[in-house]
Order: C-alpha cells, then structure tokens, then sequence
C-alpha cells in the first residue's frame, strides 16, 4: 500500500522545514530508515528517512521550497501501483494539511507543557533567548539582600526627610497647611491603619502620622478613636485663606533685579495640564509647538518711530526696537507666555527679559534685553544695539545672552514676509516678524495702501494654547497698530 | 515527662521506630561503629545489629540513591547526612529522583524515605560547614522539609517523618543537639508534619522563628517583655508544607512581623513567608516585615566575625522595636 | 581480588585502545572502534554453543524473543512516525539497533525480579510486558499512558510489572537500583535487579559510588552497560580514559564480562550467570554489552557525527536478522513464521496508536496530584 511522506518533525521547536536536497530520485528503491532527502530545520540540517519500504514514486516538493510540518512531500509506494489519488489528495490538501498540523500541534502542545517546557533547554531556542532578552538588572546583583534592603529603606527615609516636612513648610514661605494631605501629596499610612481609619470613619487627611516619614500607623489610629493623642489637621495647619490661595511668591533680593533669573511665582501643574503637557509631547516632540500669525498694520508704528528719531538725531530707533517695547508691554498682560513649563510646575515671570535674535555669520545669539517692559524705547534701541555689536564680535558673557522669558525674532530685513520660528526653551513662545511692506488693503469701503506686517507666535502649546497665544498677539496688535496705548 | 536532650530524643525517636517497623533502617557516615559523628545514634547498632545500623563509605550521592531506590520497593530508609554541606553531593538524587518519583510515574511509586543530619552554623567550621539549606530542599514540590526546635518537637516530628510515606528533609542543629526539654513519655508521642506551633503569645508583634533563632526569638521576647512590649513567637516547625495560617493568623492580632532566620534572606524561606504575610495578611500589617537573616556573605572562621554574620538576640529586640515603631528614626 | 571471574570472550589489553597525548579524535575512532568483522568472527567461533543453547531454550521462548525485538523494531519506527507528525512530543530516544540487549536480558528474568533503565526506555518496557497501548499512550502524553502521561517518553513506570522506570539524568537510576538490590537483601529474597545505563553513564560519579557499595556490600545487582559507543554525539574513545568499561569493574573487585550486544542469545546467556551470582551469592556483576543504535541519539540528532557507511557496517549485523537467521538454520522459523511474527507485531502496534490516539489528555486537576503520597491538606 502506498504511503505518504510528510515533512517530519525533527525537534522539539521545529514549525516547518526546508527541503534542501533530495537524496532518492523517483523511482528508487527505498527501505525503512533509509535517508530521503536533507531538511534545514531551525535548528541543522537533518535527514529525513523512509518510513515505509517500496519505491519512492512521486517528489512533491522540491528542493528549495518550505513547507509546514505534516506537508506531504512524496510517495512512498509499489512500483505498479495507482498512486493518483494520493497526488490528487496531496496536491490539493497539502498546505491544508500542513496548517492543520501545526494548529493541532499547538494545542497539543499547550495541553501537554511539555513542548514549551522542552524548547527551554534547547540552546538555541527562541524561547531562551526570550527569556534572557529583557533589561538588564542594574546594580550589583550579588549586593547582600539585607544590606541592600536595608539601603533601600535607609533611602525611602531620607526621601521622606528630604521632602519638606509639614511643619517646615508652613512655618516657611507661608501657605501650605499639611502639606502631605492638603497640597494632595502621597499620604503614607500602614495597612492595618488604613482598613481601622476606614472602618471607624476616620479621615486619615486630619491625622498626622507617628511613624517613619510621617507613616499613619495603627497607634495612630487608637489615639484619634480615643480621641487623645492625633491631633485633628486644623489644629495644625495656617489660616485656611492662606492654605486656598494656590500661589506663593518667592522673596526676590531687590537689588538684582535686573540681573540673573527673573522673579517668578509658581504654579502647580494641574493634573489637566499635566495631561496636555504629556500628551502634546508625545505627539510633537519635546515642545509641542502651535503657531499663530496676525497681520499688523504698522503706518502709526512707522510714523512714532519717524517721530522718535526727529526727537534726537542721535538715536536709531529701529521699528525692531519698537516692537520689543510692545511686546514686552504684551507680555505683563498676558503672563501665560512669558511663562516657562518646568516638571511640576509653571514659573510665570514678573517681567519681561526679551531675547533678540541677531543673526552672525555662522550662527545665531540672542542676548537678552532685560527688563523691557520698564524701558523706554530709546533705552532698549541703545542697548540692542550695543549687544548686538559685542555679539557679533563675541564679546558677550553668558548671563548676556541667557535667561531670556520671550524672544523675538526678525527676518524683515531679508525680505522675508512672514515665518515661524522655533522656540528657544525654557521659554514658553517666540515671536517671528516678517518684513513691513506697503499693501493695498479695504478701509471703510476704500481700497488704501499701507504698511503691513506679518508676526508669527510659536507657542509652548503645554503652556500656552491657542487663545491664550491668540489674545497675547491682539494687544500687540493693538499696541502697534496705535502706540499711544504705551502711555495710555 | 522526662527532660532530655534533643540529641537523645532524636535516638529515641529513631530507637522507637525502628523497634516498630522492621522496615526502618539507619544509613549514613559514621552512624554505627563510631555511635553518629554526633552521637545521634549512639547505642543503635547494639541493638539492631549491623544490617539496620549501616556505616557507609563516604559516597553522598551513592547511598542517598541507594535509600531512594529502597524506599521505592518498600523500605523505609533513614539517610543521615553528617551534615546537611555534604548533601549538596546527593542533590541530584534528593532532587531528581526522590522529589519526582511519585509524579513521573503517574503515582505509582512512593519514597519514604528520611534524609536527615545537622544544618546551619556550628562554631568556628567556615563557609563549608556552616549552611542553612532549607530553601534549597523547599523550593521544590515532592519534598516535605522539617526543622525541629525543641527535643519533644525533634523526637515527635522524627517520629512522624519516619512514618510518613513521603520524602522528607529532616534538618537538624548542630549548636542545639545538647539543648535540653521535656519530652511526652509513651513511644505513641507524634508531633504532625505541616503544623505550627506558637511557641509564646504575645499581641503586640509576632517573630516568626525556625530551628535555632526559636531560643533566640524566646530569649529576645523576654527582653521585650520587661520593656512592656508584647511579642509573640511562631515556630512553623515544619517549611513544606508551611502551616501558614498560624502564621496569618498571629498577624492578625499582631500587625507586626519580624521573621528570625540563620539562613541567608535571598531568595530564602524568610521572603517566602513575607510574600506569603502580603497575599493573605497585607490589610492587616501595620509596618513591612521585617526580615532578619545571616549575612549575604559566606560564613567567616573568624569568632567576632562569625558572630556578626548571624541574628542575635539583640538584633531580634531592635528589629521588633522597629516594627512597633518604638524607636526614634536614627 | 579473589572471587574475581573476568571472561571476556575477547580478550582485549588495555594498550590496545590507550593512546597519549593530542591523537585525532577521528583517528582514535577508527583504530577503536568495534570491528563488526572481528566480531562476525567470534559470532561464527560461537555458533556452536548457541545451536547448543538453542537448543536448551525451548522453542516457544526463542519464537517470543524474536517476536519481543521485533516488536521493539516496529514500535519505535511508529513513534518515530508519530514523532514526526508532533504527536509525540519532547526528547524521544529511539531503540533500535538494540534490541537484542533488553531481550537477551530480560529473557532470562524471573518476574519478581527489578528493572530500572535510563531514558532510552521504550524496549525495556515493552520486553517486561507493558502493553505497547499503554506505552504508546504515555508518548502521546495520554492519561492512559503507563505514567498516566506525567513521565513520557524518558519516565515509563509500571510497578506491578517491577519496572522501575526510565530516569532523565544521565547515571541516576544506578544508585537506585543499588538501593532496590538492598531492600531485597535486607529482606533477605533472591529477586535479583537489573540495572541499564549507556556507556557515557560510566563516567558519572553515580556509576562508581554504587559498584563500590554493591560489592562491598554484596549486593544482588546486575549493572549492564548497554555500549552502544556514543553519548549523544560524542564516541566512547573521546570520553573515556580507559574504555574498556567492563574493566572498571576490576576496581571495585566485581565480576564482570563483555558480551556481542547483537546477539540475543550471548546477551541472554551471560545475564543467566549474572543472575545466578545474584540469587546465590548475593553478588553483583558488570555486564557490558556492546551494541550500537541505528538511530539518532534522539529524534532531533542530525547524526553528523558518525558516517552513513559506519551505521550500515553494524546494520550487516542487525541482530533481529542475526537470530532470525539462526533460527531459521535451526528449524524454529520458516518463512511463513516469520510472516506471522509480522503480522502480529503490525497488528500490535497500529492498535497501540489506536490506544493512545484514542485515550484521552489527563484531567487538568492531574497537574496537582501524585507530588505526595501523604498530600499536604490546604
């Protein structure tokens, strides 16, 4: 009786095999354990041998092609024997069979274990290697269990203590009230503390803990059911108003106001920011930028530059000059972008230390004008240009060209109408200016010309969205389009 | 009840066993002529002569094969290991052959064999000679591990081990075989496998102790008590299987766990019960367990530092004072 | 080294094979390895002998023993078939080649005696009368299978037949069946218990403890080393110092013999005088059997090691065809015979795939059971 020779399985892990060669030709006689032909397996090169006596009739599968397991790959039968329906079945049923096989393998294999199990200690199995793939332990693995937990535990206190305890933080800078519970950090409470809070309905926020770093304990716990020892939170804690107000002022030395970093006061990041920060990140990069144009009409701009200028000869107020004061006029109304996303928090800072681009011959510097927003316009003229003449000669110290809370920067000069510029982190947008040019637009139903100019805002979208950058660039405009608004 | 040594109840235990079942022979280095390396079978082959009372070469793998392959057709060997060190030799036939026997072959095999010998720290014999094995022999189903405290726990539980149809690791100490106790009269005196015992109450933390930290915990929860605090030891007795509910429920009443071990706590029978405190009794615990174990180091020869290298009572006092939150944090 | 009785049917120095220093493994081979021609010769020298014996052994025995190794034949050549189509699963060490070692063996057992092999285990336990169902079953993995589908191919069991089983580590059940020889001392029967392993199991630690405590304490195990010249692909002369391994009993003053492992009735007869030293004297004996397997080490053996004209050199000498070839010169055979043998054993072995085919997976609560005898109550 004929007989049909499947692709074998020739170890544990083995899917599908390779015909590589053909060791009997049809026709040759072929006896029990006689090789047939060689199989690249996943793991060498095997033979695969008769299991059947006869005459090898029919190659399926030739060299070179890949099959399942279970694949019929010849016919193994009498020399005279009708062999038809065994091709007719392999032919059509071959691949067919082979997925069978393997689906039939698969759940053998998951009832057994053992396959699974098996392909662990074959050296080359994919499963070992995907269990030694994985990150690799840090630390010294053979550090002693009890020194390191030890360590471990030494570290969680000293995190505690580095956190500013509750009382340290009231007593300083002045808000705060129970800073764990209230400002909504992580209340630190042992289990059985926990469930014995919960079953007498104590609110674990008026407890303070006795344990290690704060930890409410079960002692703790007693003492609030007693009514003794725990202290409710309101004894505890500042003046209420103090604790609601959601911002506190870092003291500033006078004296270096004009120096070094802006005074700020900060902001704790909602969860809502904190959310929109990530998720933007994720999406755009490290600063996801948005970016918002507005086109400004500039004649009175132009004309109070003119005017300046007339004043004193001497001076070479710059429209650049002009909108720098503007902006940073702009900007104390709209502190959200002379802002800067840290971690955990947004600084808004109390003025407006403008960084200027200035274009050198293989780069780009922007030294920063500090204080803007308090500056007359001829001040700021005399000091851009003066840095911008140390910049170019790379004269300029470090605290000169960083610190920046905004910056500007302008392309008009080559003729650019309009761009957008990246944002020069920390700093929460930048401000690109194209070139004035005489335009001829409709006012009050007539077509006149006049002299426009596109601004670009790039904004830190994790800080600034879209109408916050929106309504920054309307008071610009409106300051630009009528500087009378800076002493109005 | 008479006050014995553990080293005489162990004799008794295996005297008493092997009077009652002509099945139970002794085997191992030194336990017949020479009366136990540590005279745990002292007078043995006097009375049962020299086919039961069996001086072996030293040969680990061999003869703990050999009372695997007994134990199979129906003897009830005792394999003593002069030390629990020179078992590492035979762990392929404590491990593949007589953890697995009864699985493999469908359950048609039984082993009931005893393996049993000193283990843990002696004085001053270095790194060789002073192994904690017990998660070794516990980490794999098949065996059943014991670590007695007491005499009556020694002499009960080696009784009930020799009768017991399993493979058991019965893990003596060294340092305790001259421990004295009552000991129950009567040879129907069984301590069961696989039950705790608490060995002191207490409310207000539970020390949870094995084989030679068991007088230590004692001692430390004496100590404890005059600073008026509470404590309660939990001596499991036996590792596999591990009464843990004796445990959990000391927990509980206690909320606080320190766990006293000679063994080194990597991956040791201390972490095992800590994990197992946090899947049965996380909602109860009022501070981490806390564990207490010999050193992530090899044992050292040298006497102040071989002292350093295992829990003492002083150590057990400070490590219950921290999980009661009764010190100040350094 | 007084009751020491070492008769080799071919004497052979140990300088023979002994070379030093940085030798060509495949040179070695070659000068080493077992002349099937030599051995043709001795064969031929002891065709008297064995017309004696067959003589002795009555016709019903010698047509069962023909039927047992061809029964192992046809049985391994079906798993290996079921290997290939993945109903079989993990290691699968096949037997063939071999027959004549657990049939020439086995033969000469009483049924209260011990067996305990390694994990080349199928013929074993087909010889000492587990139904070839129930070891088919346990291959594919099934709850009828001898070990209820918990030990496969490597673990066969059967404790009522005495077979004690087919053991994974290389050497491990030695030190077993050392112990097994001592319980029945201890009870003082004359069970005898004979213990199989592989050539490259002489070289583990196990193989020495237990022949030194066996002849010193006089125990009633025969330790039959099946050589059949490879550990897995490595050949005895490139593992073993000396590899003369009927030697290595001098060393512990045992008895000890080599024998044609492709003839049955050699094997069986120097098995009888193993036994006989067992159940009289309490005494073991090392028998070493050199035979060869045809097949791979395991079914996943690419075989790269050994040449295909070195594997049909030994199949000249196949010792289902040497003792059905005696038979026949002796009468007990004929054609038709031979035929029925065939037949049977076909029979046989297609039912037995029906079985395991047929038998169902174990429950899944089997995981947990039999991992104490005593189980440790939740």
């Amino acid at each position: 009786m004929a007989t049909q020779v499947v692709m074998p399985k020739l170890s544990p892990t083995m899917e599908e095999g390779q015909l590589s060669r053909w060791l009997k030709k049809e026709g040759d006689k072929v006896g029990v354990g006689e090789p047939l032909a060689e199989i690249d397996t996943d793991k060498a090169t095997m033979e695969a041998q008769a299991l059947a006596t006869g005459v090898l009739r029919k190659i399926l599968v030739p060299a070179g092609e890949t099959v399942p397991l279970g694949a019929i790959i010849a016919i193994i039968g009498e020399p005279d024997e009708d062999i038809s329906a065994l091709i007719s079945e392999a032919s059509s049923g071959a691949a067919q069979a082979g997925k069978k096989e393997r689906t039939e393998e698969a759940t053998e294999g998951r009832a057994y274990g053992a396959p699974d199990e098996l392909a662990s200690v074959v050296p080359e199995g994919q499963r070992t290697q995907a269990t030694i793939e994985g990150q690799p332990i840090k630390g010294d693995v053979g550090d002693t269990a009890n020194t390191s937990s030890q360590a471990v535990a030494t570290n969680a206190v000293k995190e505690q203590k580095e956190q500013p305890a509750p009382q340290a933080q009231t007593s300083g800078a002045g808000a705060g009230g129970n800073g764990q519970s209230a400002q909504g950090g992580r209340l630190v409470v042992s289990p059985i503390a926990a469930r014995m809070a919960a079953e007498a309905g104590i609110n674990l926020h008026d407890l303070k803990g006795s344990g290690p770093g704060g930890r409410i304990v079960k002692r703790d716990i007693e003492a609030a059911m007693s009514g003794a020892a725990a202290q409710p939170a309101a004894a505890q804690t500042q003046a209420p108003a103090e604790q609601s107000q959601p911002t506190q002022l870092r003291a500033v030395p006078s004296a270096s106001a004009n120096l070094g970093v802006a005074p700020y006061r900060e902001e704790t990041v909602t969860t809502m920011r904190a959310t929109i920060a990530r998720r933007l990140v994720t999406s755009l990069g490290p600063v996801p930028h948005i970016f918002l144009t507005t086109e400004i009409e500039m004649d009175r701009a132009a004309e109070v530059r003119r005017q300046l200028n007339e004043l004193d000869p001497d001076s070479k107020v710059s429209i650049n000059d002009l909108i720098i004061k503007v902006a940073a006029v702009a900007l104390m109304q709209h502190p959200a972008v002379n802002s800067s996303y840290q971690d955990k928090a947004v600084r808004f800072y109390e003025r407006a230390d403008i960084g200027v681009a200035v274009a050198l011959e293989n780069g780009l510097i922007t030294p920063v004008v500090r204080s803007a927003n308090t500056k007359s316009v001829g001040q700021i003229s005399r000091e851009v240009k003066e840095l911008a003449e140390r910049a170019r000669a790379r004269k300029l110290a470090p605290d000169e060209y960083t610190g920046a809370t905004f910056s500007i920067s302008n392309l008009g000069m080559f003729g650019i109408d309009e761009f957008t510029a990246i944002i020069n982190p920390p700093e929460a947008a930048i401000l690109a200016v194209g070139a004035m040019t005489p335009r001829p637009v409709v006012r009050d139903g007539q077509v006149v010309v006049r002299q426009l100019m596109r601004v670009t805002l790039s904004c830190d979208h994790r800080v600034v969205d879209g109408a916050t950058g929106a309504r920054f660039l309307q008071t610009l405009k409106k300051i630009l389009e009528n500087p009378l608004y800076l002493i109005a | 009840m008479a006050v014995i040594t553990m080293r005489e109840a162990l004799n008794q235990a295996m005297r008493e066993e092997m009077q009652r079942d002509e099945s139970v022979f002794l085997m191992g280095e030194e336990v017949a002529a020479y009366q136990g390396a540590y005279k745990v079978s002292k007078g043995l082959l006097e009375e049962f002569g020299d086919k039961r009372v069996v001086d072996s070469p030293i040969t680990e793998l061999g003869f703990a094969g050999l009372g695997v392959g007994a134990a199979m057709v129906g003897l009830r060997p005792i394999i003593e290991f002069m030390t629990f060190n020179f078992s590492i030799l035979a762990t392929d036939q404590i491990i593949n052959s007589a953890a697995k026997m009864r699985y493999m072959s469908g359950g048609q095999f039984k082993v009931p064999i005893v393996f049993r010998g000193p283990n843990g720290s002696a004085f001053q014999v270095s790194s060789q000679h002073s192994q904690a094995l017990e998660s070794w022999y516990s980490h794999f189903p098949g065996l059943k591990v014991v670590m007695p405290s007491t005499p009556a726990d020694a002499k009960g539980l080696l009784k009930s081990a020799i009768r017991d149809d399993d493979p058991v690791i019965f893990l003596e100490q060294e340092r305790m075989y001259g421990n004295k106790g009552e000991v129950p009269d009567g040879s129907d005196f069984l301590v069961p496998l696989g039950k705790a015992d608490v060995k002191r109450e207490g409310k207000d933390a539970t020390i949870v102790a094995r084989s030679l930290m068991v007088p230590f915990a004692l001692k430390a929860a004496a100590e404890l008590e005059k600073q008026g605090v509470s404590v309660e030891v939990i001596d499991p007795r036996t590792i596999r299987p591990l009464d843990i509910e004796t445990i959990i429920n000391s927990v509980k009443k206690t909320n606080r766990v320190v766990v006293a071990e000679e063994s080194h706590a990597f991956c040791g029978v201390g972490a095992e019960i800590s994990a197992q405190i946090m899947e049965h009794a996380f909602d109860y615990l009022d501070a981490p367990v806390k564990r207490l174990s010999g050193v992530d180091a090899p044992m050292p020869y040298a006497k102040n530092l071989e002292r350093l290298a295992l829990p003492d009572v002083e150590r057990i006092v400070k490590a219950v004072r921290e999980v009661a939150y009764l010190d100040e944090e350094g | 080294m007084s009751d020491l009785k070492v008769t080799p049917l071919r004497p052979r120095t140990q300088s023979e094979g002994a070379s030093t220093g940085a030798v060509v493994a495949e040179e070695r081979d070659e000068r080493d390895r077992i002349d099937p021609a030599e051995l043709r010769d001795e064969h031929a020298q002891r065709q008297q002998e064995q017309q004696k014996q067959i003589e002795e052994i009555d016709r019903e025995t010698l047509l069962r023993m023909l039927y047992q190794m061809i029964l192992i034949r046809r049985f391994e050549e079906k798993a290996a078939e079921a290997y290939t189509l993945g109903k079989i699963g993990g290691f699968c060490h096949l037997y063939i080649g071999q027959e004549a070692v657990a049939v020439g063996t086995l033969s000469a057992l009483r049924p209260d005696d011990y067996v305990l092999t390694s994990y080349r285990d199928h013929g074993h336990a087909l010889v000492m009368g587990i139904s070839p169902d129930k070891v088919m079953a346990e291959l594919f993995g099934r709850a009828g299978g001898c070990s209820a589908g918990k030990g496969g191919s490597m673990h066969l069991f059967d404790a009522d037949k005495h077979f004690l089983g087919g053991h994974g580590i290389v050497g491990g059940q030695i030190p077993l069946a050392t112990g097994v020889a001592y319980a029945t001392k201890y009870r003082g029967t004359d069970q005898a218990t004979l213990c199989f392993f592989g050539e490259a199991a002489v070289n583990q630690g196990a193989f020495h403890e237990s022949l030194n405590m066996a002849q010193l304490w006089k125990l009633p195990c025969v330790y039959i080393c099946e050589n059949n010249q490879y550990g897995m692909g490595t050949s005895l002369k490139r593992a073993m110092s000396l590899s003369d391994v009927s030697q290595k009993a001098c060393g512990y003053g045992m008895t000890s013999e080599f024998v044609d492992g492709m003839d049955v009735l050699a094997v069986r007869a120097a098995t009888e005088r193993a036994l006989e030293r067992a159940r009289k004297e309490y005494l073991p004996s090392l028998i070493e059997i050199r035979t060869y397997r045809f097949m791979g080490h395991s079914m996943s053996d690419p075989g790269h090691y050994r040449t295909r004209a070195e594997i049909e050199h030994y199949q000249e000498r196949d010792p289902i065809k040497v003792f059905g070839d005696n038979l026949r010169e002796k009468g007990v055979l004929d054609d038709a015979g031979l035929k029925e043998i065939e037949a049977r054993v076909r029979e046989e072995v297609e039912r037995a795939v029906k079985f395991a085919e047929a038998s169902p997976e174990p429950a899944p609560d089997e995981l947990y059971t039999d991992i104490y005898a005593t189980p440790i109550k939740k």
